[in-house]
């Protein structure tokens, strides 16, 4: 871990809200992916 | 073969699906270099410090978050002047993921602001049309979801669009609209004596690469989705006519 010095909180709140705010996007877009592909999967089967 | 017929719906699932994974993973793979030697080998700023591990997030967002919005506007002229759906789709997927880019560069440059400014905000013409274009992001999803009828809703938001696009560029070159602002101009130059040393310059683009990379994934993954949920809701329309 390198050496932040005193504007470690800045810099690791930078990572923190960013790989959170990713990570939630990358979250939300595949589970929304898979259920949607689900859901047509059956649609068209039952049609 | 004319380029539009990768616009089709069925082409647009075709050529994407065996496309998709390879781009995910070299997003994943340079945002992984360039943020790991970035945060991890590069020196401080003789100038901001340690601050200047920041700007591995701040700029490459603050970049997808304009191009996102222009890339929305290409897909929503083509949307108006062509009236492929896949590109009014593409257009509606895109949004959540600049929102997304748009609220890091805000947070990670308020962040940044405090210890180099003395302050998180300040309306300065930079981040206060970075500001408004989040405020029309915001705007952009919202219409999408208040509209029942697609083709209406592509249209108006289309239209927002184009307008948006105005704040998009201001947001772009503001810093160099007004000098009264606290954000400096340009870090990124052709210039080589205006450009950010190359020590943190060649991290920084590999990470640039990885966001734009990550855009693209997500805009593709999510794109297909809205195209199976249009499918879903003809199959429903068709079942409940016959």
């Amino acid at each position: 871990m390198p050496d932040l010095g005193t504007y470690a909180f800045e810099i690791l709140m930078s990572y923190g809200i960013s790989f959170g705010l990713l990570g939630a996007l990358v979250g939300a877009s595949v589970l929304q992916s898979k259920r949607v592909k689900v859901a047509l999967q059956r649609v068209e089967n039952n049609g | 073969m004319s380029l539009w017929e990768y616009a089709n719906p069925k082409k647009f699932m075709d050529w994407t699906a065996p496309v998709l994974p390879w781009v995910a993973g070299s997003a994943a793979l340079c945002l992984s270099v360039g943020l790991i030697w970035g945060f991890f080998f590069t020196p401080d700023d003789f100038r901001q410090g340690s601050t200047v591990k920041i700007i591995y997030l701040h700029v490459p967002a603050a970049l997808m978050a304009i191009n996102a919005w222009l890339m929305m506007l290409v897909a929503s002229l083509i949307w108006l002047v062509r009236r492929h759906h896949v590109s009014a789709l593409a257009a509606k997927a895109a949004a959540p993921v600049g929102i997304t880019m748009t609220l890091i560069a805000l947070a990670t440059g308020a962040l940044w602001g405090s210890p180099i400014w003395g302050t998180y905000w300040e309306w300065d013409p930079r981040l206060t049309s970075f500001l408004i274009l989040f405020l029309f992001y915001l705007g952009y999803m919202a219409l999408w979801s208040a509209i029942e009828d697609p083709d209406t809703a592509a249209d108006l938001t289309s239209i927002l669009c184009l307008v948006g696009s105005i704040f998009a560029i201001l947001s772009r070159y503001a810093a160099q609209f007004w000098s009264q602002g606290l954000h400096q101009g340009a870090s990124l130059s052709l210039d080589k004596e205006e450009n950010v040393s190359d020590v943190f310059w060649q991290p920084l683009l590999i990470t640039m690469i990885g966001f734009g990379l990550l855009f693209l994934t997500l805009v593709l993954l999510r794109t297909r989705t809205e195209i199976r949920m249009r499918r879903i809701k003809a199959l429903h329309a068709r079942a409940r006519r016959a």
